[in-house]
């Protein structure tokens, strides 16, 4: 099947998860082979959503592990003198 | 048999192997070796602050709302099944507390997902003519790192909420169904919806056409 950049765009998601149909992906890559612009797009979202899943692009709070235990340990503590 | 099955294969042996490992530490916390449950959050805790983060967009709320969660999930320890993962279950009691503080910032006339579900929304894509990769360790650069940032700040909360969920935590569409308690099916159209989003806010500020932000790149890699 043919299909235009329109159709091609609406499967980017389901394409980068990897749950397209066999025939889909294969009529997507048939696109891709000769659309610069779909191309473009298709690996600026993959390359985009590498970025925003790496542990850089978001930090925690300094000390955000020991208040979140602290806290923690603090009402275990209360809850088991019955406060 | 291919290497995608061989994969899933093996990652759901982990899951499976994983899975009975929490059981038999949540059996031991609720039989009163309590210190256990810090070593049953910690591999969570990350995933559990930017998930509250993603939807309140607001640091010290988040850790609130992160701390409140997990002693709720304490409390509520008993009363675990197991027909959810546990990361999973927890995260659900994240979200559950991160959309109600959401509410009451935002004022209770206001639906979590009003401004979601309800437009139509343009989703297509920012077409350019060609896309050179960044790679991972432009992420040294904070300019990069925050012009991500403001992106996902600019999305819907319900869709900021899938992408942390599929694309920084890196769970499983079913498992992102689980913990917002939406059909798999609505996970993939917010998914979509985000992620294209995310294409169109910051492709044209990262293209190479577009001197701009690459221009300051290659600036500061010069040193000048």
């Amino acid at each position: 099947m043919t299909l235009d950049c329109k159709h091609v765009w609406a499967q980017v998601s389901e394409y980068i998860d990897g749950t397209v149909t066999a025939e889909m992906k294969k009529d997507i890559e048939r696109h891709l082979s000769g659309c610069r612009y779909c191309s473009a797009v298709f690996d600026s979202t993959r390359n985009i959503l590498v970025l925003v899943g790496d542990e850089r692009t978001f930090e925690l709070p300094v000390g955000f592990g020991e208040r979140l235990h602290g806290h923690l340990r603090t009402w275990m503590n209360s809850a088991d003198s019955g406060a | 048999m291919n290497s995608a099955t061989d994969n899933r294969d093996v990652k759901q042996a982990a899951g499976v192997a994983e899975a009975a490992h929490e059981a038999n530490v949540i059996a031991r916390i609720l039989a009163g070796e309590r210190e256990l449950f810090h070593e049953l959050i910690r591999p969570y805790e990350r995933g559990l602050y930017l998930a509250a983060y993603a939807i309140v967009q607001h640091e010290a709320d988040a850790e609130d709302i992160t701390q409140e969660a997990v002693i709720k999930a304490y409390k509520a320890l008993k009363s675990f099944r197991g027909d959810a993962r546990f990361g999973t279950w927890l995260m659900a009691i994240t979200l559950n507390e991160a959309r109600n503080r959401w509410r009451k910032t935002k004022g209770d006339q206001l639906d979590f997902l009003s401004d979601c579900e309800e437009s139509t929304g343009d989703y297509t894509p920012s077409v350019l003519a060609d896309w050179r990769y960044i790679p991972s360790e432009e992420l040294e650069r904070k300019e990069l790192r925050k012009a991500l940032r403001e992106a996902i700040a600019k999305l819907s909360p319900a869709y900021r909420e899938v992408l942390i969920l599929r694309d920084v935590r890196g769970m499983s569409i079913s498992e992102t169904a689980e913990a917002t308690g939406v059909s798999e099916g609505l996970v993939k159209v917010r998914l979509f919806r985000a992620r294209l989003s995310m294409q169109k806010l910051l492709a044209p500020q990262l293209a190479p056409k577009q001197r701009g932000f690459m221009g300051w790149l290659t600036r500061k890699a010069g040193g000048q």
